[in-house]
């Protein structure tokens, strides 16, 4: 650790692994309930398991961006943070609003949390990832806000790298596109129209912004490869990510009430939205082939290659496996979709996160790397978490294929809850893929507290 | 990445390239706004529709069901069910029956809870689900059972 104000982001990151277990523990309790649909009903209905599960999953994520963010800005500016303790505020605001919401999902019912909240005064809630009560939403702003001033005021007074330029685009595209969570129309179509600007412009827009500025920032790192290579090509990666991106947002106006022509502007767009996930891949091995140096923390070089390659699986080749308007026709909203979200949110944003925290994480606690032993034991909960990951995602296709062949094929479909009950198999495969998933998490905590060994000192 | 093509390139291809496609993108809003009161038949979104949407909200129905394809896999797609349970012949009573016998209480199968929503917000609801499965969505799903 080269500044003292990157300390802070060590809460961030710790945050950040403690509800991604969260996360984990409540997809676990649905992907029983979808076997054994009754299991904690009604105490934990399927749909507040689920609310629980992606917004721990979102809010982990943010977390893990901006602890990122704090510790990665300071080196690239190579000055000191403008307000360390306006990053330590911000992280208890977080955490606290954070914490309340999932308690209000858990004690109180959805309905009665939208009456005591103000849902009447903007009602935004009840829409799939943005079921957060509208005080919830306005302090996402206020800490964005916050994250954005002080990590714009510190580049200001730094040195001005293209990686912190970059993030810095990408953090303040995700406030912005926040934005459009306020927007709710009563008219359904238009509703769903502009859901997606926050939606698929985040994950498929400014969230690669600050996915490619956080891995070539580990690159340089761990491979020593001139600045300049590196940020030449995350500069062609960002560009293909916006260039195919914004347009390819159409693949999901193929059926919700808008014009036909998205069908033709999703397809052949979206169609190339895997090059800039494949560039991704073909850039982290090169750098680490081409590397200048031999950096001791071979954990973290393990998390960034793989970043590359399960963000190009679970996005590039799940996400065009649907994608073009025939296909999605009939695996639109099936089995198929939960398949590709699970991958490319794991492969990219997850490992990303993953990547920073196993390369900063030693730094923060005064070394350069951890020991032998510990490592060896974070290696085995990346295959742990990654393997499971593709097995989710294999069962998952397998459910979605059979349910697709059931239910919206041949003359003779069958109903919703039928079709269902003939794929209960691959759901249960894909439940105990989840426990060795989970087996991989608290593998990946334990690594942290191993003792073997002696760490790189710094 | 070959030496004659700068990083400088790079960056102005980007910032390039993100412009335009934004700019194009937002023409392609203007249109489809032009376009959508077509499809989507808004003359019909009455009061009642308006409430029945915030309760399908409130209730987060969205939170097991989908609706015209997106939302929750673990439940029918509802975008269609006024068609699917019978349309103008016996549609409405359906849902409104449906919502008021949940739970189903059948050991094991997936379960719906009970809202207790009275006679007006039941009717609000089916209006709601009535004008959506109006709206033209290219003729999806592929067949009525979503
Ligand atoms: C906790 C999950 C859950 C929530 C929340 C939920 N449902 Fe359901 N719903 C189900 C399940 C599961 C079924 C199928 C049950 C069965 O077949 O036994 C179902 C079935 C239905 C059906 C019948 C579909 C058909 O094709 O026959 C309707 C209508 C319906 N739900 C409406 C609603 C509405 C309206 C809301 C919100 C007010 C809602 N549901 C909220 C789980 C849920
Ligand atoms: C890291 C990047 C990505 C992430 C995190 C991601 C995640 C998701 C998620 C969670 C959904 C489900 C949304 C919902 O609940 O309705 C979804 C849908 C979809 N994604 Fe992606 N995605 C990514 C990249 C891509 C790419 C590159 C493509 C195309 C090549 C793609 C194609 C699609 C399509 C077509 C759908 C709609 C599925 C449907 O019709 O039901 N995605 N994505
Ligand atoms: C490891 C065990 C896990 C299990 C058993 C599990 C289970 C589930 C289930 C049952 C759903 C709901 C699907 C539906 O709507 O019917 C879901 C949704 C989702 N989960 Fe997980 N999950 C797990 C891990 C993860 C991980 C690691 C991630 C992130 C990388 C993740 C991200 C998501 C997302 C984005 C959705 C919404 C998907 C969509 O709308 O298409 N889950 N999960
Ligand atoms: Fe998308």
């Amino acid at each position: 650790m080269q500044y003292k104000s990157q300390a802070v982001a060590k809460p961030y990151f710790i945050a950040a692994i403690a509800l991604f277990v969260g996360q984990i523990l409540f997809g676990l309790i649905m992907g029983y309930q979808y076997v054994v649909g009754d299991f904690l009903f009604p105490a934990i209905p399927f749909n507040v398991a689920r609310m629980v599960h992606t917004n721990l999953l979102i809010v982990w994520l943010l977390f893990g961006f901006m602890g990122a963010a704090y510790y990665l800005i300071p080196e690239e500016t190579e000055t000191e943070l403008y307000s360390p303790k306006l990053a330590l505020i911000t992280f208890w605001v977080f955490l606290a609003a954070g914490a309340l919401t999932i308690v209000g999902y858990l004690m109180v019912p959805y309905a009665t949390l939208a009456a005591m909240t103000g849902n009447d005064l903007l009602p935004t809630m009840g829409r799939e990832f943005l079921e957060q009560p509208l005080p919830t939403k306005l302090g996402i702003v206020v800490v964005a806000l916050s994250l954005l001033f002080n990590i714009s005021m510190t580049v200001l007074k730094g040195r001005k790298t293209s990686i912190s330029l970059v993030l810095l685009l990408g953090l303040w595209g995700l406030a912005v596109f926040f934005l459009f969570s306020f927007y709710n129309s009563h008219n359904l179509v238009l509703d769903k129209y502009f859901w997606w600007w926050t939606v698929h412009l985040w994950v498929e827009g400014v969230w690669e912004l600050i996915l490619g500025a956080m891995l070539a920032f580990v690159l340089i790192k761990i491979t020593g490869v001139d600045r300049e290579v590196i940020e030449k090509w995350l500069y062609v990666i960002i560009a293909m990510t916006l260039i195919t991106g914004i347009i390819g947002t159409g693949h999901h106006y193929f059926w919700i009430g808008t014009p036909d022509y998205w069908q033709w502007f999703g397809s052949v767009f979206s169609a190339l939205e895997p090059i800039p996930f494949f560039m991704m891949t073909v850039f982290a091995f090169n750098m680490v082939n081409r590397r200048r140096r031999e950096h001791p923390n071979k954990a973290a070089t393990l998390w960034a290659l793989g970043t590359g390659v399960m963000a190009f699986l679970g996005a590039g080749v799940w996400g065009f496996l649907h994608t073009l308007a025939p296909v999605n026709y009939y695996t639109h909203g099936s089995q198929i979709t939960a398949a590709h979200g699970h991958m490319a949110f794991y492969g990219a944003y997850v490992m990303v996160n993953l990547t920073m925290i196993s390369y900063a994480m030693p730094m923060l606690r005064g070394r350069t790397a951890n020991s032998g032993p510990a490592q060896t034991m974070e290696m085995w909960s990346f295959w742990l978490m990654t393997v499971s990951i593709v097995f989710i995602t294999l069962f998952l296709t397998a459910a979605g294929i059979l349910q697709i062949w059931l239910q919206r094929m041949g003359t003779n479909p069958m109903g919703f809850m039928d079709a269902q009950d003939q794929v209960r198999l691959f759901y249960w495969l894909r439940e105990i893929a989840g426990f060795v998933f989970l087996t991989g998490l608290v593998l990946y905590i334990w690594s942290f507290f191993c003792k073997k060994g002696e760490a790189v000192k710094a | 990445m070959s030496e004659t093509f700068t990083k400088a390139m790079a960056r102005n291809i980007f910032y390039g390239g993100a412009v335009f496609f934004f700019l194009l993108f937002l023409g392609l809003t203007f249109d489809s706004m032009k376009a959508l009161p077509k499809r989507d038949h808004r003359e019909n979104i009455t009061e009642s529709v308006t409430r029945g949407k915030l309760i399908w909200e409130t209730r987060n129905c969205v939170g097991c069901h989908t609706i015209l394809g997106e939302g929750a896999y673990f439940a029918p797609e509802l975008g269609n069910v006024y068609k699917r349970r019978g349309g103008d012949n016996g549609g409405a009573e359906f849902i409104k029956a449906w919502i008021q016998s949940q739970p189903t209480g059948v050991p094991g199968r997936r379960q719906m809870p009970q809202f207790h929503l009275n006679d007006q917000q039941l009717e609000d609801m089916v209006q709601f689900l009535k004008w959506t499965s109006e709206v033209n969505t290219g003729t999806w799903p592929p067949n009525i059972e979503g």
